[in-house]
């Protein structure tokens, strides 16, 4: 295995004690197969413990380590230093306030999430004794993609949307709205439609698409969010020129 | 919240989308063919201009043509409001009276042919 030394420039900011943020630079001793959360772990472990930034799983499953590298927004766990040159720059994911150095406040996305009603909505509540909620593959097909979802937020960091209109609902949280929408077995369109169909939700997207190419999962979020503004459009066509308002 | 009334702007937006998608493709192409000097007789000017006297060619080319500018407009729009124009309601009431004003330009000249 070959060691390569590695320039870290770290984003600190800590609340108590700095009145703003600022770059550190620190010199990392690397493997040839480590990642960036590697080299972060590293600098904790080594050069200084007070460094503060969220992971868990290092295997880009817990969608805790979401954070700019070089200007973009990565699972730290899957950036190889391998493909970066020169000092690599690692800042907290952009649009969220900061917490402590890469340590983001997350509140905003996770009262978004909530109020999408991410669960399932039965159509028709039957009794244990009727047996499971049968499903064709078919009918899974269409919404497995957007199960895939980790909440690592790197979509919200990517989206110029919602860093111009912070009320906007975002890619991930209108994404598990269409998972849930999508599933044949659920009965909740309606409940969901009440914050998806308001301005602030699919309508202040405007298919910029870079939710879905930062993706660690490729789950798509701009395919979501085009297939809820067609359903919501074809409601809104529906309620208003419709002799009775089919609603 | 209150549902949002954007579906009505957003549905010609949509659909003068997928319209162009496939028209602007075509034009390009028979552009390109006239400027070379091969215009198939089938689209030689009085043919064409047969063609148009119909009513449904009429309405096919009047829609066509409201929904492309109206989709224009709306992504122009949205590009201002991108761009930090945030004047949005007299953005939008500009552009879309444009769209509809080409509009009406187009239907008061294929009435004619």
């Amino acid at each position: 295995m070959s060691e390569r030394l590695v320039e870290v420039e770290v984003l600190r900011y800590n609340p108590e004690t700095d009145s703003e943020p600022h770059f550190q630079r620190y010199s990392v001793s690397c493997e040839e197969e480590w990642v960036v959360l590697d080299a972060l772990n590293h600098v904790k472990e080594t050069i200084d413990p007070t460094l503060s930034y969220r992971w868990s799983c290092h295997m880009a499953v817990c969608g805790s380590c979401g954070m700019m590298i070089n200007g973009e927004p990565k699972l730290a766990c899957k950036a190889f230093l391998r493909n970066y040159e020169g000092v690599i720059r690692v800042e907290p994911l952009a649009h969220f306030p900061i917490e402590r150095d890469l340590v983001t406040v997350i509140d905003d996305f996770v009262s978004k999430l909530a109020r999408v009603k991410p669960y399932l909505i039965p159509k028709e509540d039957k009794p244990l004794s009727a047996g499971e909620y049968r499903q064709t593959p078919a009918q899974l097909k269409k919404y497995k993609q957007y199960t895939l979802c980790i909440n690592c937020m790197l979509c919200y960091s990517a989206c110029p949307e919602y860093g111009l209109i912070p009320k906007y609902i975002g890619p991930a949280a209108l994404s598990l709205a269409h998972r849930y929408n999508a599933d044949s077995r659920d009965g909740g369109r309606e409940e969901r439609a009440q914050e998806v169909a308001a301005t602030e939700g699919v309508w202040d997207c405007s298919f910029v698409g870079a939710c879905s190419e930062v993706c660690p999962e490729h789950v798509d979020p701009a395919s979501a969010i085009q297939q809820e503004k067609i359903a919501n459009m074809v409601d809104w066509y529906k309620e208003h020129l419709m002799p009775g308002g089919a609603k | 919240m209150a549902k949002s009334n954007k579906p009505l702007v957003w549905g010609p937006f949509a659909a003068g989308g997928t319209i162009t998608a496939f028209v602007t493709p075509v034009l390009i192409v028979l552009t390109l063919l006239a400027a070379l000097g091969y215009v198939p007789e089938m689209l030689g000017y009085e043919n064409l201009r047969g063609v148009l006297a119909h009513w449904f060619a009429k309405l096919s080319v009047s829609v066509i043509i409201f929904l492309s500018l109206w989709s224009v407009a709306h992504r122009l729009r949205i590009t201002c409001y991108d761009l930090g124009v945030r004047a949005d309601a007299l953005v939008a009431a500009a552009l879309y009276l444009a769209a509809v004003l080409g509009s009406v330009a187009a239907v008061v000249y294929l009435a004619r042919i």
